[in-house]
């Protein structure tokens, strides 16, 4: 029954790279930017969660409450202040600009909290487990995965059930013609790397409690991400997590047969599926 | 009164010579400059090669790739195999790499070209790291924790007894110098090279392509068939340049060769800062970055992080890089490849 478990356990990482992914989902479906400095920004996350956890001695999740409306008005002002600047016809000028965020956000965080591992502490839920018939279930990864599926649930109902989502639907689908119904791109724009960040905020919780991590590790948790939004098929959240978990069961199989496949099998499942199905698994219709 | 298309300008005849006379020079260079000398201008050249290539990709093919890395790495280990599995000589084994280069870049492109704009940008990424990860399996070659050339194959590598003795050198000295003027020959055969394929039909084709994919498509461009030549060619040059850089460390790992910072940060930062787009932009780009490393990389990820913040106020402020600013102040194209047409008495300016 090795299998079961090892299903299983490819399942509950597949939703952690699901919450990686949501917030590039988010910010592709709408203003179509790809967010080079992803990752980062979600270790970036993992480590303001770490400081309140230290210097205010509060729990973890109390913590990520408290990130999360930072981390918020962090990414609508990098949205207004620089990537708003960069948009446009031409892919490159935020291809680049976010690149350079990449590179110096990374070094920023080495200098400032060093190169060792870190992680964030969160008590008795570190051990905690519950018996799920044959396998036993870690209560961290079961946790994360419900998480994920939250998250894409409440994303997916602000999507089409609120006035905010119907901007982002026209904004997305039209900004020239959205503009003209009284609606600001740019703001909708601002607000929507805001919510992106929130996201990021949630999946860095888990990152940091799950694992260590130190500044190097976010260029590998964009790939992840970015191969879950293209398994998954641009602009489907539900989409995204599938995707995520396909990740994650490759990598979780791969480990299974040897260590040092890990990460291997999960970048091969994704050029498979590319192969097989170049626009992902669920694309929207419309695209 | 006959009139012709032409791209010859004043300005780019006296560049041609000037770099005529500069090449020369390098050339001579060995005679009379130290060995910390040639080693920096070795640097300097390797990364002019890789950006020129870069800027081919993202600024005439407007392919951004960020896994340029991968052909770096497979290039340089195809001359370690070359060396130490076949018994090659080091520099013949150089061409090997561009050939892995080349080989890697068919099934790259594949994958990738299923890809539009910016999520190219990644998956050119997931291929450098799909290499890597593969690469650190190839357990003949040192596996994860790489291996360096045999000592017998870098002290019998050809020609370096006779540059030992023409410039009576040891032999580590006479190694560099060899690697120098190869560094010297590649970026000169590429800047030559990329200048010459920008003045052909391709290079009009490119950069209408890069203009108006739409409209040149029209005109009937086949815009698939330029992007594949113009990635196989990057990809051929990166694996030559990859090879030569590690026949001079003669220590190779999978984490080094596969860098994303040595290889295509650094290179993305030589382009932007010098101007994406044109020639002149590379080499003004990477004479920056290396007084700005010489300066300031002593301080480590300060220096880092202020290259990315560079790189972003430049991208915000001055997009097309300081050639850019030159280039519109003075109207100066050392490299020109705009068609003017000249009739015989009037000549008509034209961008």
């Amino acid at each position: 029954m090795i299998w079961v478990n090892t299903v299983v356990q490819g399942l509950m990482l597949g939703g952690l790279y699901a919450l990686f992914a949501t917030g590039l989902s988010l910010v592709f479906g709408i203003m179509r930017l790809v967010n080079l400095a992803h990752g980062d920004l979600i270790v970036f996350a993992a480590f303001a969660i770490l400081v309140i956890v230290e210097v205010l001695g509060l729990d973890p999740f109390v913590s990520a409450l408290l990130a999360a409306p930072l981390l918020f008005a962090a990414g609508w002002a990098l949205q207004r202040l620089v990537l708003n600047r960069v948009l446009g016809r031409d892919i490159l000028p935020p291809l680049l600009v976010t690149f350079g965020l990449s590179v110096a956000l990374q070094n920023g965080m080495l200098e400032v909290f060093s190169a060792d591992s870190r992680r964030i502490r969160s008590g008795a839920l570190e051990s905690a487990s519950v018996a799920l018939g044959p396998v036993t279930l870690g209560m961290l990864p079961l946790l994360t995965f419900a998480s994920a599926v939250a998250a894409i649930f409440l994303l997916n109902r602000i999507f089409y059930a609120t006035a905010l989502g119907r901007a982002f639907r026209a904004t997305s689908d039209d900004p020239v013609t959205a503009s003209l119904m009284g609606i600001n791109p740019r703001s909708v724009f601002a607000i929507a790397t805001g919510l992106a960040m929130v996201t990021v905020t949630l999946a860095a919780l888990y990152l940091g409690m799950r694992a260590n991590f130190d500044p190097s590790i976010g260029p590998a948790r964009l790939i992840y991400a970015f191969e879950a939004v293209i398994i998954g098929g641009l602009g489907s959240l539900w989409g995204t997590l599938a995707g995520g978990i396909i990740i994650g069961l490759a990598q979780t199989a791969g480990a299974a047969v040897n260590p040092e496949w890990q990460i291997l099998a999960g970048h091969l499942a994704f050029l498979v599926v590319l192969l097989v199905r170049p626009r992902g698994l669920f694309p929207r219709a419309f695209d | 009164m006959g009139a012709r298309v032409t791209v010859a300008t004043r300005a780019g005849r006296a560049a041609g010579i000037a770099a005529l006379a500069l090449l020369a020079l390098g050339l001579a260079l060995p005679a009379f400059a130290g060995r910390a000398m040639i080693q920096d201008l070795f640097f300097i050249l390797t990364m002019l090669t890789l950006a020129q290539f870069w800027n081919l990709l993202a600024g005439y093919g407007g392919l951004v790739s960020v896994g340029q890395q991968a052909f770096v790495g497979i290039g340089a280990y195809a001359m370690f195999a070359g060396v130490i599995l076949a018994g090659w000589d080091p520099v013949p084994a150089i061409l090997l790499g561009g050939l892995a280069g080349l080989a890697l870049a068919v099934p790259a492109a594949w994958f990738a070209f299923r890809l539009q704009g910016a999520y190219f940008a990644i998956a050119t990424w997931v291929l450098a790291e799909v290499t890597r990860l593969s690469v650190a399996q190839w357990k003949a070659l040192g596996g994860g924790t790489g291996t360096s050339l045999p000592r017998e194959a870098t002290s019998d590598m050809a020609f370096v007894a006779a540059i030992g003795r023409l410039f009576s050198v040891r032999e580590a000295a006479a190694r560099d110098i060899l690697a120098y003027w190869l560094a010297l020959a590649l970026a000169a055969a590429t800047v030559g090279g990329i200048y010459a394929l920008l003045r052909t039909r391709h290079g009009l084709a490119l950069a209408a392509v890069r203009d108006n994919t739409e409209a040149a498509k029209a005109v009937g461009v086949d815009a698939v068939r330029l992007k594949w030549l113009v990635y196989l060619i990057a990809a051929f040059g990166t694996g030559l340049a990859g090879a030569l850089v590690y026949v001079q460390k003669a220590r190779i790992s999978p984490d080094a060769a596969f860098s994303v910072t040595d290889w295509t940060a650094y290179v993305i930062f030589i382009v932007v800062i010098g101007g994406i787009g044109t020639i002149e932009g590379p080499i003004l780009g990477v004479l920056v970055f290396f007084a700005l490393q010489s300066a300031f990389a002593d301080y480590g990820s300060w220096y880092l992080m202020a290259l990315g913040l560079i790189g972003i106020a430049i991208m915000l402020f001055a997009p097309r890089g300081l050639w850019g600013l030159i280039a519109d102040r003075t109207g100066l194209h050392l490299f020109p490849v705009r068609r003017r047409l000249e009739t015989g008495h009037a000549t008509t300016r034209g961008d």
